[in-house]
């Protein structure tokens, strides 16, 4: 436990001391404004809620997340800092974790930075907070998952623009399989059943289920399983391909 | 330390690394005292990293262990890494922290904490006059300081094995001096192994040598041993002698 904590204070640490972070907050800040006040229209749709901000989030992580976890291994394996990480006495298990962590923190941190567009909702209007309240639980967890995959692609390759591209098109998919226009595709002939699996892989199915305000657990063991899954994929992953 | 004098620091049992068609490291076995300081030698591409690596933890031998105080590095890998001191070859660290953070970082994941944490560093820090760098982010140093830091790292806290890969490459006359000094003085009480290329290093600093080429151990004994295997009485003399009398094929790590 303890050594995760500190390769996640080192890691959290090296994105601030980097232009990294601030480029990616203001970035980041910058695209969400944009995505909701002007394609989302925020005040012309003249309703007190943050859907027009929330809706967009998936296709920001898109580009964004692999952006940030692109650099966890491929900049270790590269740089052969893997060599010292790897012969100080931790696990495996612990790096993955603690980069993992990290990256997650710095997400939440991103995220955190919007509220005042929702002290600006509480302003002009009267909004249902807990829905809100959600829809930050359902973005960060998204952004759990995208990171968690992007974390595992990064370690292998030691090319960061490889393992963003890569993890790029697998998130991609990870959203596609919830999106009408697919799931259209197998509607009408496919057994629902297969649609149902096809839609249940979605990270936008889980998204937008808890962004409704109705906490399923469910959704929450979807995105622990799959961080869960990708974290692990990472662990056999660094440990194959560390020397090479 | 009575346990400790009994079993070697550093026991390496028939050693073996493939890398794919590359026999990289063959049935290398050697042990080390507490006490010795091994200088291990041989040509470029005969695998002294390889075979520190495998003792280190960071590779996997293909077959053969290796023994660190008595605990097996493929089954007990974290209480290895926990005696040992590494520095790997060409002293990797984290170039976008300061000195002083990245010393912090290793010795928090060392496990020391508070008061000492604070002791174990000053003392590094001044050790390998590090002062004038502390706030200066790795990246921005010169290639000899960034060595520095890395040796910092080896020894901050206080391991009784050292494996150093080239420790003293890219460091100026002076700085060279000091790390011989300090490894000297840490000789005492702990097992080193050094690679280098520079063999008057194996006169000032070395109890015994080893020299592998192609994987294999050509020589083992000390300084004095090694030099008589020249007719001039010189060290260099007899590293060639010894390396390459290997038929040709086998000059660098040969396929097989
Ligand atoms: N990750 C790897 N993949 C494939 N081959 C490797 C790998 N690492 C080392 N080798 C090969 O193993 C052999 C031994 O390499 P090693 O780095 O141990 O040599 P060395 O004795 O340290 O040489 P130098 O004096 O140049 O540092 C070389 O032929 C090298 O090409
Ligand atoms: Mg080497």
């Amino acid at each position: 436990m303890k050594n995760i904590k500190t390769i996640m204070k080192r890691e959290l640490h090296s994105y601030f001391a980097t232009p990294v972070a601030y480029v990616f907050i203001v970035v980041f800040l910058f695209m969400t404004g944009i995505f909701t006040f002007y394609l989302g229209s925020f005040y012309e749709r003249n309703q007190a809620d943050l859907d027009s901000f929330f809706q967009f989030h998936p296709w920001l992580y898109l580009f964004l997340i692999p952006a940030i976890a692109m650099r966890l291994w491929s900049e270790e394996r590269k740089s052969g800092t893997i060599e010292l990480l790897m012969t100080l006495p931790i696990t495996i298990t612990e790096a993955v974790i603690g980069k993992f962590l990290a990256a997650w923190c710095f997400t939440a941190i991103a995220l955190a930075l919007t509220f005042p567009i929702w002290i600006t909702v509480n302003y002009l209007g009267d909004p249902d907070n807990t829905v809100i309240v959600a829809s930050y639980i359902a973005s960060l967890l998204m952004a759990g998952g995208f990171l968690a995959i992007g974390s595992c692609i990064s370690a292998l390759t030691k090319n960061q623009v490889i393992a963003f591209v890569i993890s790029v098109v697998i998130c991609f998919l990870f959203i596609l399989s919830g999106f009408p226009l697919v799931l259209d595709i197998f509607e009408g002939w496919a057994p629902q059943m297969l649609i149902d699996a096809i839609a249940s892989f979605s990270f936008l199915t889980h998204f937008e289920s808890i962004r409704k305000g109705v906490i399923d657990i469910r959704d929450i063991i979807y995105f622990i399983v799959l961080i869960s899954f990708w974290l692990y994929a990472n662990i056999i992953v660094v440990d194959a391909r560390k020397a090479s | 330390m009575t346990q400790e004098d009994k079993i070697p620091a550093i026991e390496v049992k028939a050693l073996d690394k493939r890398f794919g068609a590359i026999h990289a490291v063959r049935n290398v076995s050697f042990s080390v005292n507490h006490g010795e300081v091994l200088g291990f030698l041989g040509p470029n591409g005969a695998g002294k990293s390889t075979t520190m690596k495998m003792i280190a933890g960071f590779l996997e031998p293909t077959s053969g262990t290796a023994m660190v105080n008595g605990y097996d590095v493929s089954e007990d890998p974290i209480a290895v890494k926990s005696s040992i001191g590494y520095l790997p070859e060409g002293a990797p660290s984290y170039g976008e922290m300061t000195v002083l953070n990245f010393l912090n970082f290793i010795a928090e994941i060392r496990g020391i904490n508070g008061a000492e944490r604070h002791q174990c560093i000053d003392k590094v820090v001044q050790q390998i006059q590090l002062e004038t760098v502390l706030t200066q982010t790795i990246e921005t140093l010169s290639k000899g300081y960034k060595r520095r830091v890395g040796l910092a790292q080896t020894i901050l806290h206080d391991p009784d094995v050292l494996i150093m890969d080239e420790p003293t490459d890219g460091l100026d006359p002076n700085q060279k001096h000091e790390v011989r000094t300090m490894i000297k003085e840490m000789a005492q009480e702990k097992a080193i192994i050094i690679s280098t290329h520079i063999l008057e290093e194996v006169d000032a600093v070395c109890s015994r040598a080893i020299i592998i080429a192609a994987g294999q151990i050509l020589f083992d004994g000390t300084p004095a041993e090694l030099r008589a295997k020249s007719d001039k009485n010189d060290i260099d003399d007899a590293f060639r002698r010894i390396t390459l009398e290997l038929p040709v094929d086998q000059g660098q790590a040969s396929q097989s």
